[in-house]
């Protein structure tokens, strides 16, 4: 029974475990074969509990081993499957298999191709050990394990100095963050004595009142892990750089999976949430800034996967602001969208970068960078499958119907029309905005004439890159059946475990509307970008670097937090260090060799003298025993 | 005065000279007489005092000096003269390798 | 009575043949006064009622051992010695040699004569013939015994390879 229930988490470590004893000797084939296999492996599984689950188990848990145990401190490796673990369950392992799968074509060739999977394969079970946790502790392992493989993999090509600077740039955020949530573990267990979820949740709701202060606490400790994993204003930061990774990785890993770990952890913790309305303000109110900011920092951006990144940010702006609005559900439903059609898009656009490659190849042409959509264009005839699924997947993104982005996306601006129209007033902006950075997009890179040799040369991308694709593109196109306005299914299937309230009424004209703002959008993105030379100096506009920079959010953090480190550090390094501590150590080591130099010349090398010596001990000792035997 | 403590003076006597001979002497030789000189001041005291207490355990060990002392000048006759072939010479004073 | 004299004698002797070795400027004269010396040693143990001991002194120390000396003097041409000096660069290595031996001796003397032990009875004289002798050594000593006949084989063998030629 706990084999079965641990299997989602243990076929990807056999799986790894293969790769990194065996890698070496099997051939690319196997080894994506074999990491593939154990995602697909993993998805079956979780399938399997799915069913199980439907067919009226309430939840599977099992407890594998006492972990911690001091006094009142009593923690286990416990898992738990109930009906919000097994939907996010479903999600990492069905677009992780389908992103292994799409690896294998991508990353072919590449000398540490077999080191990207062992840390694929190790990043899905570090994601399921975060979402299987039946407690905060567990939870928290598989949150700093999620965050060292995306640190692994975003610095994965680190010959670039770029990159691996990229990477550590995630890390220290994230740590940032987590400096949050390890305190809100602290007081968690201050105030409840126990990680488990059943005890934890189980005391709020029965003592909410009393213990309102702490909790309200507690929720917006763990926020502030959420802002560093999901990407939240003020430590958003960290994401778009995380490019720098190769594609596939940031389409799991900083699209459809890690980055949604702050969401699902709030959404696990909605019993909390719900008894502290204050931090319930805070929080919807950082997430529908953070959807306006990124949003419109995705204006301006150059590079491909830029644009998907900063989308990305305010995508979770919106999910994070469900939180806080209390429509946990509908958070966990725009997850779920999201999870397909981003994953969708940034496949889209590893195949667009991979086609741009190879048509720089076929070139020999002048460098240009591939992922720069100033030298692309046209790419829709050379590409069409890669074209349609990135029309669907940013029709998806731009919120239009049928597509299942649509159904999220109105969910959510419901819950802000009803509950608090500042934020409504936020998220309807970030929307008109999204139209308007997936349209400018789409005519960058797919319209017009190709404006270099290699988006020239461009081809398709082969079939192990473009099965998945259309496999994420037709869930990108039905994902909103899950929740349909008029069954609302996985509002059913998660009203047992998740907080939620009067599930809004699905109003007609507001749909209308956005879809109408949103058609409007890239309607006005076609317009302006048509000829897209004219718009290339926008970004040297004052508003353009304003928005290029991320709202500089970065410069100041450069400004106001790195710079004064590194200062610190050269006075650290440049005076402390030598000045004080090597000057201690120097001394040390100077004082030991005047004193060897001064007490060599006792060391004569003669034999008498050292003869003479011995003789004075020995009269010395022979004195001493006789003036003092009594 | 007693005889024990007349043979005892006279092996002190003997031990002083003998300590004089290693440490102003040059020659490796000559050293090495005089540490069997303090061998023999040693046994002479050992002998005295089994005769004082009537025990034949001194007489025992001085037996197995001089055993000890038989396979010293074995060992130690044969490193002067390897020391002789490289050095040409049985002063001390040129073996100073171990200066510091 | 008598035998203190003859000792006191004997000792003159002992000691006069210390300080020729500690003297002499002619190795072979320097081993001829230890032969001398070794042999007074021995009449001093027949004195000391320990005629096995005698017998080996005689044999071991002044007939072998002196003999070996006298071997390896004449076979590297040895015998002319430099006066005592100073190690280079250590002259006080004289003054505190002499000074150090005499504080030696001070020491040893204050022992014998100043701090003498309590008087005890002079027990009967026991018998230390060489049968005694040889049965203390093949019973309570044998161990030891065997273990010097070891060390004997060691040196001997360490001997032969330290002056082997290469």
């Amino acid at each position: 029974m706990e084999l079965y229930i641990l299997s989602p988490i243990l076929f990807p470590l056999l799986g790894l475990l293969i790769n990194a004893t065996l890698g070496q000797r099997i051939s690319e084939r196997a080894i994506s074969g074999v990491a593939t296999l154990a995602a697909a492996a993993a998805f079956l599984m979780s399938a399997l509990m799915f069913g199980q689950l439907s067919g009226g188990d309430a939840r599977l848990s099992a407890t594998v081993a006492p972990w911690i145990s001091a006094g009142p401190l009593q923690v286990s490796f416990g898992f738990l499957v109930d009906r919000l673990s097994i939907v996010a369950m479903l999600i990492v392992t069905g677009i992780g298999a389908l992103i292994h799968m799409f690896s294998a074509g991508y990353m072919h060739g590449d000398p540490r191709f077999r080191r990207y999977f062992v840390y694929l394969n190790l990043f899905l079970a570090s994601m399921l050990v975060l979402v299987m946790a039946d407690n905060f502790l567990v939870m928290f392992m598989g949150w700093e394990l999620v965050g060292l493989c995306s640190y692994l993999l975003i610095g994965f090509w680190f010959e670039k100095l770029k990159n691996a600077e990229a990477g550590r740039k995630a890390f220290v955020v994230n740590r940032i963050g987590d400096v949050g949530f390890v305190l809100g573990l602290l007081l968690i267990f201050a105030t409840f004595g126990s990680f488990r979820f059943d005890d934890v949740f189980a005391q709020a709701k029965a003592q909410g009142e009393a213990l309102a202060g702490a909790i309200g606490l507690i929720t917006l400790l763990l926020f502030i892990g959420a802002t560093g994993k999901s990407a939240q204003i003020p430590l958003f930061v960290w994401l778009p750089d995380a490019m720098a990774g190769p594609t596939p990785v940031s389409a799991l890993i900083h699209a459809a999976t890690m980055v949604t770990a702050g969401v699902y952890m709030m959404v696990r913790a909605g019993v909390l949430y719900e008894l502290s309305p204050l931090t319930q303000q805070i929080v919807a109110l950082v997430g529908a800034l953070t959807a306006l900011v990124a949003g419109s920092s995705a204006l301006r951006q150059f590079d491909i996967k830029k644009v998907l990144a900063y989308s990305t940010v305010s995508q979770l702006g919106y999910m994070v602001a469900a939180c806080g609005l209390g429509a946990f559900i509908a958070a966990d439903f725009h997850l779920l969208t999201h999870a397909f059609f981003k994953a969708a898009l940034f496949l889209a656009a590893g195949s667009v970068i991979h086609g741009m490659e190879h048509g720089l190849h076929a070139a020999h042409g002048a460098h240009v960078d591939p992922q720069d959509m100033r030298h692309m264009g046209g790419l829709a005839r050379r590409m069409p499958v890669t074209f349609l699924v990135f029309l669907l997947g940013g029709l998806a993104l731009a919120g239009l119907p049928p597509l299942s982005g649509f159904f999220s996306k109105d969910e959510i601006l419901l819950e802000a029309l009803k509950h608090n129209v500042l934020v409504f007033a936020l998220l309807a902006a970030s929307a008109v905005i999204t139209a308007l950075y997936v349209g400018r997009q789409l005519v960058l890179v797919f319209a017009g004439q190709p404006r270099s040799a290699a988006a020239a040369g461009a081809t398709e991308s082969n079939w192990l890159m473009t099965v998945p694709l259309i496999a994420l593109t037709i869930g990108t196109a039905l994902a909103g059946l899950f929740n349909f306005p008029t069954t609302h299914a996985l509002t059913d299937w998660l009203a047992p475990v998740v907080p939620h309230g009067e599930t809004p009424k699905f109003m007609p004209e507001l749909a209308a509307t956005f879809t109408a703002l949103g058609l409007g959008g890239l309607g006005a993105a076609w317009w302006l970008y048509r000829r897209p030379e004219r718009r290339f100096e926008e970004a040297e506009a004052a508003l353009g670097r304003f928005l290029a920079g991320a709202w500089h959010f970065d410069a100041a953090y450069r400004a106001v937090v790195v710079k004064p480190f590194y200062a610190l550090s050269t006075i650290c390094a440049q005076v402390l260090d030598v000045g004080l501590i090597d000057g201690a150590v120097n001394g040390v080591g100077q004082l030991f060799r005047q004193a060897g130099a001064a007490l060599r010349s006792v060391q004569s090398g003669f034999v008498r003298s050292y003869g003479l010596m011995m003789l004075l001990g020995i009269v010395l000792a022979v004195a001493y025993f006789v003036l003092n035997a009594r | 005065m007693d005889t024990t403590a007349f043979v005892a003076l006279l092996s002190s006597v003997l031990f002083t000279i003998g300590v004089l001979g290693v440490l102003l002497r040059r020659s490796a030789l000559l050293i090495f007489m005089s540490v069997e000189l303090m061998l023999n001041a040693a046994n002479l005291a050992f002998v005295s005092f089994a005769h004082r207490w009537n025990q034949l355990d001194g007489q025992v060990i001085v037996f197995f000096v001089m055993a000890v002392a038989a396979a010293e000048v074995a060992v130690g006759l044969a490193l002067i003269v390897t020391i002789f072939r490289t050095k040409r010479s049985t002063n001390v004073d040129e073996l100073s390798a171990l200066r510091g | 009575m008598a035998d203190l004299i003859v000792l006191v004698l004997l000792g003159a002797v002992s000691v006069a043949s210390a300080l020729g070795l500690l003297l002499s400027r002619n190795a072979i004269y320097a081993a001829l006064f230890l032969v001398l010396n070794f042999g007074v040693g021995a009449v001093i143990y027949l004195l000391l009622n320990a005629p096995f001991l005698a017998v080996v002194q005689v044999s071991v120390y002044a007939g072998a051992i002196m003999v070996l000396f006298l071997f390896v003097i004449m076979l590297l041409g040895a015998e002319r010695l430099s006066p005592a000096e100073d190690p280079p660069g250590a002259s006080f290595q004289r003054p505190l040699a002499i000074g150090l031996g005499a504080a030696l001796l001070g020491l040893a003397a204050y022992v014998l004569f100043i701090r003498q032990p309590a008087a005890i009875a002079p027990a009967t004289p026991i018998d230390s013939s060489p049968t005694a002798v040889g049965l203390a050594l093949f019973g309570d000593y044998l161990f030891p015994f065997e273990v010097i006949s070891v060390l004997l084989l060691v040196a001997m063998i360490g001997a032969v390879i330290l002056t082997r030629d290469r």
